[in-house]
């Protein structure tokens, strides 16, 4: 094994460490999919409000649902906790000690991009295999599609974390800041409250979030079968933009 | 290695003002001086870990300007405020390091040698300062460097500990290694190294072996014995600038040949005090010599 599959490897046993993150990382997303699905439940128009709002774009809440909660572990691992494990490395010297050892900035960079994918993707895969075992949820109308709005999705929110371990000062702000873009994917982008019932000020500030079109790309193949064209584009757009700060900005200490 | 003229300075502070020195193969070199003389600015410089404004360096005929990845390959470092991830076991750690830098021994022939087998599953976070030390110098040489820094690795470590590594830092010297120490300990620095800098305010103020530094920057010796009596007599010795007495103790200050004319004296006056006892000057006074009380 090289030594990018060795520093990878070890930040993997790492993480598997850390009985708190790893329960955070793979159970949380869980939690709040089973509370929200059993509260709304799963037929579609179900929800309908008296004053004739149809919630959800029309479909089943648990089927709009899990297809968002994919993007919430995603995130909850990319946002918050790679980002504050990059800025204590920074701060207590281990990355000084591997610049030391010749280590390149792109080699630090591409194990905790390999790493953060790694963890968030067994996330996704236990909250699918969860959603699809014991809740009534459709799985996706096309799963193919599905899968590569996944790989965009996970690229965007892998690259996000990176950046934002590049730029934030301490691990304290780095997780402040991780908190804030992930309950704001959980209450404004479209995995909290149906869009059409937020007041239109929230709705657009949803909609400029970066979290909001990497939803809108899981969703639309899962409820449709469709692929959501121009938000592929951004969600793209959003991960190479993060690379290039995380790139530009990284500091070894 | 050579350094020439460095200068390194942040903003408006000027860390190192003029830093020059050789360092010969094989040997200890050691940088020593008070906390923000410069020293851990002039061999991070060295080891192209930061980009000095001005001057000529050379390690192994690499200038760590224009080869810095290469130059990284063949040094070991073990720096000042650095660390591992807290949960990584010590077998890991040297199964990663040695694969970083590939050209060394195996990492379990370096464990072994440096006595950390029966550590091998242990937490970095549970390791004491003295382990901790242990490994990160054991990192330092995993690839077989040519040149090793050091940089304040006995800081806040047990008397124990720090005279364990001192062993552990001539064994690094006896492997033919070359090594670059910097410390702010006068005894650390009198007991390992073959030659020393003294830096203060960022230049470098004196260089030599310990010896020589002491030979050159004081011109004391005192005389220290028992005897009952007038001993005034002894302030008429050529040479001697103090003679001090409480109770039966004196104390006799001056030139280095006062020991041998004292001694005469006394004895002809009948004296033989059997206590009689020579203190150099340590290290530590030529340092507050040259750095100043304050700088201490």
């Amino acid at each position: 094994m090289g030594p990018l599959g060795k520093l990878t490897a070890m930040e993997l046993r790492l993480f598997f460490r850390e009985p708190i993150t790893v329960v955070f990382t793979l159970a949380l997303p869980l939690m709040i999919l089973y509370l929200l699905g059993g509260v709304f439940g799963n037929a579609a128009g179900d929800n309908t409000s008296p004053d004739g709002i149809v919630p959800y774009r029309g479909f089943g809440a648990t089927n709009w649902y899990t297809a968002a909660y994919v993007a919430v572990a995603v995130a909850g691992f990319t946002l918050i906790s790679a980002p504050t494990h990059m800025v204590e490395y920074r701060e207590t010297g281990v990355l000084r000690r591997l610049r030391a050892s010749a280590v390149p900035r792109w080699m630090v960079l591409a194990s905790q991009f390999l790493t953060s994918l790694v963890i968030a993707t067994v996330g996704a895969a236990v909250l699918l295999a969860v959603a699809l075992a014991a809740t009534d949820v459709d799985p996706p109308v096309n799963w193919w599609a599905f899968l590569a709005a996944y790989v965009l999705g996970a690229f965007a929110l892998v690259s996000l974390g990176l950046a934002l371990g590049a730029v934030m000062p301490t691990a304290r702000a780095a997780q402040s800041a991780g908190l804030v873009l992930w309950f704001m994917l959980l209450l404004i982008c479209g995995a909290g409250p149906p869009p059409e019932v937020l007041p239109d000020a929230m709705r657009t500030l949803g909609q400029w979030l970066p979290l909001a079109p990497v939803i809108s790309l899981l969703q639309e193949p899962w409820l449709t079968g469709g692929w959501a064209g121009r938000q592929a584009l951004v969600v793209v757009g959003i991960g190479v933009a993060s690379l290039a700060v995380a790139w530009r900005l990284f500091r070894w200490e | 290695m050579s350094v020439a003229g460095l200068a390194k300075r942040y903003g408006d502070l000027v860390a190192v003002a003029d830093v020059s020195f050789e360092v010969a193969e094989g040997e200890i070199f050691g940088l020593l001086g008070p906390n923000g003389a410069g020293k851990t600015t002039s061999v991070e410089c060295v080891q192209g870990l930061r980009r000095a404004d001005s001057g000529d360096i050379s390690v192994l005929g690499l200038d760590p300007r224009a080869d810095v990845e290469r130059l990284r390959r063949v040094i070991g470092s073990q720096l000042q405020e650095s660390a591992l991830p807290q949960r990584l076991r010590v077998a890991e750690a040297l199964d990663l390091f040695s694969s970083l830098q590939a050209g060394g021994p195996s990492w379990r022939a370096v464990m072994d040698d440096w006595g950390l087998t029966p550590k091998a599953g242990s937490a970095f976070g549970s390791l004491s300062g003295g382990q901790r030390q242990r490994l990160l110098v054991a990192l330092a040489v995993v690839n077989s460097p040519k040149v090793v820094f050091l940089d304040e690795m006995t800081t806040g470590l047990d008397p124990a500990a720090r005279r364990a590594t001192w062993g552990l830092i001539e064994r690094i010297r006896d492997n033919g290694t070359t090594v670059v120490l910097v410390t702010h300990f006068m005894d650390e620095a009198e007991r390992l190294c073959d030659r020393l800098a003294v830096v203060n305010e960022g230049r470098i103020v004196a260089t030599g072996t310990p010896g020589q530094l002491i030979a050159e920057h004081t011109r004391e010796v005192t005389v220290r014995f028992s005897a009952p009596g007038n001993l005034d007599f002894l302030r008429g010795v050529a040479g001697v600038e103090a003679v001090d007495r409480r109770g039966h103790s004196v104390t006799v200050r001056g030139e280095p040949v006062i020991v041998a004319r004292v001694g005469r004296a006394l004895s002809e006056a009948g004296i033989e005090p059997i206590d009689m006892a020579v203190v150099r000057p340590a290290l530590e006074d030529v340092y507050l010599h040259l750095v100043g009380q304050d700088g201490a």
